[in-house]
């Protein structure tokens, strides 16, 4: 095949994706937000909803979540996009309306906001990326940092005696009756991205159900917090991540796995 | 059409935010504003006008959800007392700092910490100082009355998006706990989505169309030159209220030779106080500012040619007086009078500060071998 014929829209396989702006990305080489940004927005553009969504951006590496994804997007307060969240979706219920969330954002200073607004079963998504580390501020404690590893406030590794474990929110929140779709997934391999995709075209789906909140986490890595290259990073979160975070589905259709 | 009713502060604001077509509420119990949530709950308003009310987990969620509503462009507020509303004021911060449209009421409490349930006028300096950080004011409201528990409401959604700033209703546990008779105002519609989008689509977050870019609501400026710019706008917002949308009221104080400055529950009975006053041939005046930023600051200042000296009456231990002696920029003495949390001036004590901290000039034996002349 000629050059030109490759570049032909109809032989194109892969494009950038269509609801990502020109921003060049602000996440580190090998970082999986950009991934888990790209998976969103393929969705809600395929779903063709981009005209009734409204994003939450949190405060954390992904605060500029909105220079990247082309949709209306409001940023809220460390912690509390569930409750922003939870106001547009009141107010706008025929609106598809998600939160991305890191896990500094979600699991420590928000952890009033995500219980209670899946306690409610509020018609949201939330994006959850995990990645056991507080990236923006430059790799402190988070608190799903599992036990003996180090960042910068727990320089000689996480000792749960004093510091507590690394809490599983997603385990938690399947626990109460207004959760709908609870769901674990990563983004380092292309069957992996396959199956999260999957999971987040599940999750919007839900909203027109109004059933209840679809929760999404996406365990990833964090080269830089982590001190490491990407390829170790994403060796390390199998090794070390996966066996404390296990991937897959925990609640579906309201009913726990 | 109108209607005369007896009610309590809380609920006259709960129901005129009902009638003046507002869309949600959100809050969180704490006395003595609760009558407030529970009134708006009672009144099942998702069937009545299908505004939204939630009960949320924390007051920061509550000002948070406010701030998510705001941001498309509904009408949206909440309302607390004061150990809540230190909770909301990162959530102010980000509202003013975002620039949107939104209505916090505070039913002031005595403090600092959990202090008292009962009245005081102890969050002026938190009121219209900022209160959470950053370069930002507020517009603050003071009723008086539950009439104005009632009026104002409309007036602060009016004031909020004329500026796309917040608004704070600032009452206290008097006002929002006694009945008086108030008159409401007619059920008014509200907007419907469409009309949402046509008023506030330049720059709600309600759904990006094919038609317009995305909007965007946030208060980050990683660049600090646009930081600035943005503190610049809001500073703009400030001085343009302070031109137009500044509230006062003047009671005897054309031939007034003292002068009284109060606000809220301390003004009604300061009311009284001149009224004695007067009755005993005493020429007091007084001044009540109804918005405390904008304050009546040229007000004050011309009227420091005039009087001989001016009390600031207040129920807190001398916040507002700061902002008097500012305005009058030290032409005549300015003095403090107030009790706090619950304990309630009486118009006597009122007049007694005035004759010995004013009239006397601070000269209590002077007063001790006189005759009083007010009392």
């Amino acid at each position: 095949m000629e050059v030109l014929d490759i570049i032909k829209p109809e032989n194109q396989v892969f494009c950038k994706t269509k609801l990502m702006t020109n921003a060049a990305l602000s996440y580190c080489p090998g970082c999986g937000h950009g991934t888990a940004h790209n998976l969103t927005m393929e969705v809600i553009d395929e779903m063709g909803i981009a005209e009734d969504t409204i994003g939450v951006a949190p405060v954390g590496c992904s605060v500029l979540a909105y220079d990247f994804m082309n949709i209306d997007m409001t940023q809220a307060a460390h912690g509390r996009a569930p409750a922003v969240a939870t106001a547009i979706a009141r107010t706008w219920p025929e609106k598809y309306v998600f939160t991305y969330q890191g896990d500094g954002d979600l699991a420590a200073i928000g952890t009033a906001e995500t219980i209670h607004a899946c306690n409610r079963g509020e018609n949201i998504v939330i994006i959850f990326v995990n990645n056991g580390i507080y990236g923006m501020t430059g790799g402190q404690m988070a608190p799903t940092t599992l036990p003996g590893m180090k960042s910068t406030t727990s320089p000689f590794g996480r000792d749960v005696k004093t510091m507590g474990s690394p809490i599983k929110m997603t385990e938690l929140v399947a626990q109460l009756p207004g959760t709908y779709y609870v769901t674990r997934q990563s983004v380092h391999t292309h069957k992996n991205v396959r199956k999260a995709k999957k999971a987040i075209k599940k999750a919007f789906e839900n909203i027109k159900l109004k059933k209840g909140i679809s929760f999404v986490e996406i365990v990833s890595n964090c080269n830089s917090g982590w001190k490491m290259t990407p390829n170790d990073a994403n060796k390390w979160m199998e090794d070390n991540m996966f066996p404390y975070y296990p991937l897959g589905d925990i609640k579906v259709n309201g009913k726990l796995k | 059409m109108s209607e005369l009713k007896l009610m309590k502060g809380n609920e006259a604001l709960a129901e005129a935010a009902i009638r003046a077509g507002v869309d949600a509420y959100f809050g969180y119990p704490i006395t003595p504003q609760t009558e407030l949530i529970e009134y708006l709950m009672s009144q099942k308003t998702e069937e009545r006008t299908g505004m939204v009310c939630l009960q949320a987990e924390s007051e920061i969620a509550a000002i948070n959800m406010v701030y998510g509503a705001a941001s498309t462009g509904k009408k949206v507020f909440t309302s607390s007392s004061s150990p809540g509303v230190s909770l909301k004021q990162e959530g102010i911060s980000y509202i003013a700092g975002a620039e949107l449209p939104a209505v916090i009421v505070n039913v002031v409490r005595g403090g600092p910490g959990l202090g008292t349930i009962q009245p005081s006028q102890a969050d002026y300096f938190q009121s219209v100082k900022g209160g959470g950080h950053g370069d930002y004011k507020l517009y603050v409201l003071a009723p008086s009355s539950v009439q104005e528990m009632s009026d104002f409401v409309e007036d602060a959604f009016d004031i909020a998006f004329k500026y796309n700033a917040p608004v704070l209703i600032l009452s206290d546990g008097l006002i929002g706990q006694m009945m008086e008779k108030v008159e409401l105002k007619p059920q008014q519609k509200r907007r419907t989505d469409a009309e949402v989008i046509a008023q506030c689509g330049s720059w709600a977050t309600t759904g990006k169309t094919k038609d317009r870019e995305r909007n965007i609501i946030t208060s980050l400026d990683l660049q600090s030159e646009k930081m600035e710019a943005r503190v610049h706008r809001l500073l703009k917002k400030y001085e343009q209220m302070e031109k137009e949308d500044l509230r006062f009221e003047k009671i005897n104080c054309d031939d007034a030779e003292y002068l009284i400055v109060a606000y809220g529950s301390s003004a009604r009975i300061a009311q009284k106080a001149v009224e004695i006053a007067r009755s005993k041939g005493v020429k007091v005046g007084l001044l009540r500012p109804i918005t405390l930023f904008p304050f009546p600051k040229k007000q004050l200042f011309d009227l420091a040619d005039q009087v001989k000296g001016i009390l600031s009456v207040e129920l807190n231990a001398g916040q507002m007086v700061e902002d008097v002696k500012l305005s009058t920029e030290f032409k005549v003495p300015v003095e403090h009078f107030g009790r706090t949390g619950g304990i309630i001036h009486t118009p006597e004590e009122i007049l007694e500060a005035l004759e010995q901290k004013i009239i006397n000039n601070g000269s209590i034996r002077h007063h001790k071998t006189r005759e009083s002349s007010i009392l």
